[in-house]
């Protein structure tokens, strides 16, 4: 059958594009304009090419924010992915348990952003602070507005307490799509309680950890407001993250150029590394094309 | 191999049961003996998966018994009752290749991976996907995994019974043939114990040397095909088997005849068995000859089907729905009379058979 073409089609589709158009290309562009320009008071521009690119990609300044960032988000997955996967195993498939564990998981996701920080930032508080008063009572040392590591254990852990329900609810809607049939089969099959992880849970689990995996690479490399409350970047530039900096070179130095040509380039990271997750994600475990006249 | 024997058992999926009503499974008491094939047949619902999974593990039966060799296997793990069973929908493991999804049973056990390799592919062979036998499960079709799983079944040369639930639901009708041909050739070369529950009476009838009829949560009649036939004990069986199924009257006795509104119809001595409660004659469609009015009891034909090889005559007999086959090249007079030979009708108290024995 042949397709039928009808370009009045495209009116249908026009208040989208309208749409699209004003809330991302239009803003999109305009930090385009403004990352290839030098920019002064009333409305001054001059043309300035690559130079804020070429300055970005040679400041040790970012590179050390994007080192942090990509340590930070390779460290939040490698505890939150395997934790929730594990919580979402123990968690009930039937009876009362089931309202109650999704209510309990479901709870830290409902608190906003900033909250959280002022809650872990008080929480840690070594005067006033339930976490931090305790460590420090029991002999060890914890002060994250002095020490990096303290830092950095406070923002990862916050970070763990926050999104690993997330992982945890979309890896249980994996579970429990999961047939009885298959358990039971198992179970004729002699399998064990890894293999049945391994063979049965994991593959079916396959598409929710791809989700999840992407959803919280890119959130975590975006972090901003968790961080930005409790440390606000330190001590010094140690938990100063991308977005962070970001913020401070635009909004805190009014350095609109290099803030424009650093978003691009942040834009660019986050998408490539998405994409690479996806394909990678994706062919782990799928068929091969299959070879015609086998 | 292994006699499997049913000890009075009983199963409720609630926890307290009080009246009949609430098992599922209601007293079964039954021995499948050793190298048989047995079908399990019933409509939807009346308990046949329930007693499979009993047999097979999955579930603890609420009351009785259950004994492999007389051995009670009743607080055995799945795993420990060395059985084989096969799911009405197909279930493969999705990551691993078709041979790998064979072996997966023999190489959880320990098997010897010569032995490994020799049998899974033997049941390639027999399951045909010699040719996919390193494709992943993933891709391929119902049949194909369906196959996959019949096959997880047959690798273990030393179970105890081979449980099939409904396993050909998915497959279509050319395969299913097949492949149940390909199971009784099996079932007579290695002589397993084998269990199909099916709710389809051709299946049943043509893969079992012996059919479980089950009604709701019951065991009604067992017995071969040719008995189920003949012979239904229960009007269940007469209905659910055959096709149009049996006719079902209601009749009174009077002397050694049943009365069917104003006509007696004479029972050659059973009737003297029934007793005060209610009563109905069954009458196999297959053995009502139409004759022209006079003779036997009249009946109001109000539509004729033919399906090829013969007839089927849809008639009331006194308000009640009444079948009778005519084969090709018969006549069916004008207004015809049913007559039916003595020997032909069976009498139901309460649903059961009475007199005769067998």
């Amino acid at each position: 059958m042949e397709k039928t073409v009808n370009n009045k089609a495209w009116f249908m589709v026009l208040p989208v594009l309208v749409l699209v158009a004003f809330s991302a290309v239009i803003p999109l562009m305009t930090v385009v304009n403004y990352s290839v320009q030098d920019t002064f008071g009333n409305n001054q521009f001059f043309w300035a090419g690559t130079e804020w690119f070429v300055d970005l990609l040679a400041s040790e300044r970012f590179t050390d924010a994007l080192v942090r960032n990509l340590i930070f988000s390779f460290s939040i997955l490698a505890i939150q992915i395997p934790l929730g996967i594990f919580i979402a195993l123990c968690m009930p498939r039937k009876g009362w348990g089931v309202p109650v564990c999704l209510v309990l998981m479901a709870l830290p996701l409902l608190v906003p952003w900033n909250v959280v920080g002022t809650i872990w930032q008080v929480f840690g508080r070594a005067d006033i602070g339930l976490l931090g008063y305790v460590l420090n009572n029991i002999g060890i040392e914890y002060n994250y507005t002095q020490d990096p590591v303290a830092a950095w254990a406070t923002v990862i852990i916050m970070d763990v307490w926050h999104w690993t329900s997330l992982v945890v609810l979309l890896c249980y809607a994996g579970l429990v799509s999961i047939p009885e049939a298959y358990y039971q089969a198992a179970r004729i099959d002699g399998a064990s309680k890894w293999a049945i992880f391994r063979f049965i849970q994991l593959p079916k689990m396959h598409r929710v950890l791809l989700i999840a995996v992407l959803l919280r690479f890119m959130d975590s490399f975006m972090i901003y407001t968790e961080p930005f409350v409790v440390t606000g970047g330190g001590p010094g530039n140690s938990t100063t993250f991308l977005s962070i900096d970001l913020v401070k070179m635009a909004l805190g130095q009014f350095d609109l150029g290099p803030a424009a040509a650093m978003s691009l380039v942040y834009f660019l990271i986050i998408l490539v590394f998405s994409w690479v997750f996806y394909t990678v994600m994706t062919n782990v475990g799928a068929e091969k094309p299959e070879t015609k006249g086998e | 191999m292994a006699n499997i024997e049913l000890n009075h058992i009983r199963h409720a999926y609630m926890p307290n049961p009080q009246s009949k009503k609430d098992y599922a499974l209601k007293e079964v008491h039954h021995t499948f003996e050793d190298g048989g094939a047995y079908a399990l047949l019933g409509p939807s619902g009346c308990g046949k998966t329930t007693l499979l999974n009993i047999i097979s593990g999955l579930l603890r039966p609420s009351e009785g018994d259950l004994l492999f060799d007389g051995v009670s296997v009743r607080d055995l793990p799945t795993e420990a009752r060395n059985i084989a069973q096969v799911f009405q929908f197909p279930v493969v493991y999705d990551t691993m290749s078709v041979y790998d999804n064979l072996a997966f049973p023999l190489r959880n056990r320990g098997v010897e991976e010569r032995v490994v390799d020799e049998t899974v592919r033997h049941i390639l062979n027999i399951i045909d996907l010699e040719s996919k036998a390193h494709r992943k499960a993933q891709g391929l079709t119902a049949d194909e995994k369906q196959k996959i799983s019949l096959g997880r079944g047959l690798v273990r040369a030393d179970v105890n019974a081979i449980l099939f639930d409904e396993p050909l639901t998915v497959i279509d009708p050319h395969m299913k043939w097949v492949l149940r041909s390909q199971l009784k050739h099996l079932h007579k070369q290695f002589g397993y114990t084998m269990v199909y529950v099916t709710h389809d009476q051709t299946e049943a009838l043509t893969f079992a040397d012996k059919v479980v009829v089950m009604y709701e949560g019951e065991v009604v009649q067992i017995g071969t095909p040719n008995e189920l036939f003949q012979r239904p004990q229960h009007t269940f069986v007469g209905y659910f088997i055959g096709s149009p199924g049996m006719n079902v009257v209601p009749c009174t006795l009077e002397g050694d005849g049943a009365r069917i509104g104003e006509h007696v119809l004479p029972l050659n001595g059973i009737g003297r068995f029934g007793s005060g409660a209610s009563l109905e004659v069954g009458v196999r469609p297959e053995f009502v000859s139409l004759r022209p009015s006079g003779e036997g009891l009249p009946i109001q034909v109000q539509g004729v089907e033919d399906v090829g090889r013969y007839r089927i005559v849809r008639a009331k007999l006194d308000d009640h729905d009444f079948h009778a086959i005519v084969m090709e090249g018969e006549e069916i007079p004008e207004s015809p009379s049913a007559v039916i030979s003595a020997d032909n009708i069976n009498l139901y108290a309460d649903s059961w058979l009475v007199g005769r024995e067998g």
